[in-house]
């Protein structure tokens, strides 16, 4: 699905990312971890084609072609999505409305014909269903005067509706209470299949509960320098970072 | 360096063409006041960039210009079907029409509002001698600059608004003013007012639409008063074509517990300059002006606004916002005065202004003069670029830019448009902001 190899980046003049790999196939779950500053937010931005950072080096195949040639949009129509950290407000313009106009041109570059307004209304209900999300919020402006919990619920709707081959999910489980946390989880869990694929940045073991990864990496200082299976994560849950990172200092 | 030569001094050109207009008056009390206003006109003199109120408007292309009063021209005569046309469409109104600042009945569409409301000309009205006509007519604004004292020495035909005590009109009242395609460069003077009875309720649209052709001046004022628990909504779009000067001033008396709504949205012109002053004369008064301008290639736009709180325990808001692409200007100056009686007032003025260009370019003047001590008043100021980061959010939904960016600024100007009370008029904004620019509507 993904390939990266050797990426380097950096922010401001300032080196962030120093050298990362990573292969994520179709059916998989990977889950990033790291302390503070370790590159894990820069790595997801960098995917989906921020213009603040600035590749200086690497490679980063998506489904056969060259990742970083594309911009931001190019690469949502090649089946990247990215579940923000910090959603944006957009008053003034609505789920539906954004949703709608994002799939059409979605579909657009695939040479797919647009949705009609009946199968965009059942998707929307069908969906809104599984992140708990009334109807009245997806009338409402984009992210507008929703809660922490509300906009973190939201990218996962727009996950579902858009179906896209990779997720990368950056910190969605960050400041969420447990009930939201499940809500979410499930519907990470209901969208994952073996076409797709789904990176999880997150700073907490238990977002890992629900949503189990079939891989988990620790990032530090813009490197991936451990990697395991799930386990890793209760490892990290106990000791803590200091115990892999000790050496690399 | 070039030397100037003041050819002829623009006043005296204004003073023979009112001369003119007065001629023709049938009213001798309105001939009499714009006799009054001509001698002044004659002493008086046009603001430079050296006026603090005008401080960041050139006038000077617009006062070379030798304008050709429109009624020293062949009038323009234009058929039903191009009113259905210009005016707004969507929504059902009652409709009021000036071409070139001249009322014009045959193609007006009020018979119904008759029945409810007084309606005549301003002339009529003093012939009729209508004591509230001359109670207030020129009495709500000052007259004090040169483009007052033009206005009021040069118009031929305006309105005079009676809304009784306790009427609400059903429907909005559509004021569509056509200016253009006369046979030589032109100017106009139109005059209106208003005044909303105690407990009315009612909602102008006032739309100024230029056809393209020769250059033209408008200038336009409208008084409006209201008296005790009335609610006037005054919703100003402003369309004129882009060899245009379009100077507008309304001005506003509010009387106890009444509410005052006015949203004004400027498209064309190559030259707008508004003022809007309401007097907050007792208590318990609400007002907002709000406004909305979009502005592109070399178009210059200038809001000013005044607020004056006499009295204590009324409120008022104030909210413009401005989109600026090209080589644009926008000015926007507001200011509020709180006199020492209007303890516990609330004044709230906000203007943000949105920059598409590296050339385009605002200035903004808040003035806050306060003379009680117990009073709310906040002003702030932002002028920035679309939001990078909320740019990108869309992007990674596989938007292209374009169309991300037209979402960015249909939600900037969200908070002006929402207000409005007529849904159908904020589908024409929406759609108006997009044709403005250049720019591609979302869906």
């Amino acid at each position: 699905m993904i390939k990266i190899s050797n990426l380097k980046a950096k922010i401001d003049n300032k080196e962030i990312l120093r050298g990362l790999n990573l292969e994520v196939k179709a059916g998989e779950v990977h889950a990033i971890m790291g302390p503070n500053g370790s590159g894990k937010s820069t790595l997801a931005n960098v995917l989906t084609g921020n213009e603040n950072y600035e590749v200086t080096e690497g490679e980063v195949i998506f489904n056969g072609k060259n990742l970083l040639n594309l911009n931001p949009e190019d690469r949502a129509r090649e089946g990247l999505f990215l579940g923000f950290q910090y959603p944006v407000e957009i008053p003034g313009v609505s789920n539906a409305t954004f949703l709608q106009t994002a799939i059409n041109e979605i579909r657009k570059y695939n040479n797919l014909p647009e949705i009609t307004p009946k199968e965009f209304l059942d998707r929307m209900k069908e969906k809104a269903k599984i992140v708990g999300m009334d109807s009245s919020l997806i009338s409402r402006a984009v992210n507008t005067g929703f809660s922490g919990g509300e906009k973190k619920k939201n990218e996962i709707f727009q996950l579902l509706m858009l179906n896209p081959k990779l997720a990368i999910l950056d910190e969605t489980d960050s400041g969420l209470d447990i009930d939201a946390l499940r809500i979410v989880s499930q519907g990470v869990n209901e969208f994952k299949n073996e076409n797709n694929a789904v990176i999880l940045v997150t700073h907490y073991q238990r977002l890992l509960d629900y949503i189990v990864p079939d891989f988990i990496h620790v990032l530090y200082q813009g490197k991936i320098i451990k990697s395991g299976g799930k386990d890793l994560a209760l490892e990290l849950e106990e000791k803590g970072y200091d115990w892999i990172t000790k050496g690399e200092k | 360096m070039s030397v100037e030569v003041q050819k002829n001094n623009p006043i005296d050109h204004y003073v023979s063409s009112a001369e003119n207009a007065i001629r023709n008056s049938e009213s001798n009390y309105l001939s009499e006041l714009q006799k009054q206003a001509t001698l002044q006109l004659q002493k008086s003199q046009f603001p430079t960039l050296k006026d603090e109120d005008w401080k960041y408007t050139n006038l000077k292309k617009l006062l070379s210009y030798q304008f050709v009063h429109t009624s020293n021209l062949e009038k323009v005569i234009l058929p039903k079907s191009d009113i259905d046309n210009l005016k707004f469409g969507s929504f059902d109104s009652y409709l009021l029409v000036f071409v070139n600042g001249i009322f014009e009945k045959h193609l007006s569409d009020y018979s119904e509002l008759s029945n409810k409301v007084f309606i005549n000309t301003i002339s009529d009205s003093f012939v009729s001698d209508n004591e509230i006509a001359k109670k207030y007519f020129s009495h709500i604004g000052a007259n004090n600059t040169a483009f007052d004292l033009l206005n009021l020495s040069n118009f031929v035909g305006g309105l005079f608004v009676h809304i009784p005590k306790n009427v609400v009109i059903d429907k909005p009242i559509q004021i569509l003013n056509i200016t253009g395609n006369a046979g030589d460069i032109s100017f106009s003077s139109s005059r209106n007012l208003i005044v909303a009875g105690e407990n009315s309720q009612s909602t102008f649209v006032q739309k100024h639409i230029g056809i393209e052709g020769k250059t033209y001046f408008n200038n336009i004022s409208t008084e409006i008063v209201i008296e005790q628990n009335g609610i006037v909504n005054f919703y100003n779009v402003e369309l004129d074509n882009d060899d245009s000067f379009h100077l507008e001033k309304t001005d506003v008396y509010q009387n106890r517990d009444s509410q005052f709504h006015h949203y004004n949205f400027t498209f064309g012109g190559k030259l707008v300059r508004n003022d809007i002053s309401t007097k907050l004369d007792a208590e318990n008064v609400e007002c907002t002006l709000n406004g909305l301008y979009i502005a592109n290639d070399n178009q210059h736009i200038d809001n000013s606004t005044f607020i004056n709180h006499a009295k204590p325990h009324s409120t008022s808001n104030q909210l413009y916002k401005g989109i600026l692409d090209g080589k644009s200007n926008g000015v926007f100056s507001g200011k509020i005065l709180v006199a020492k009686d209007a303890q516990l007032t609330n004044a709230y003025q906000n203007s943000n202004t949105i920059l598409l260009s590296d050339e385009a370019k605002v200035d903004t003047r808040p003035q806050l003069e306060i003379y009680a001590d117990d009073v709310k008043c906040t002003h702030g100021a932002t002028v920035g670029q679309l939001d990078e980061s909320a740019l990108f959010y869309i992007l990674t939904r596989g938007i292209p830019k374009d169309k991300a960016k037209s979402m960015l600024i249909t939600a900037f100007a969200e908070n002006v448009v929402a207000d409005l009370k007529i849904a159908e008029l904020k589908d024409e904004i929406n759609h108006l902001i997009f044709k403005h620019l250049n720019r591609v509507e979302i869906l």
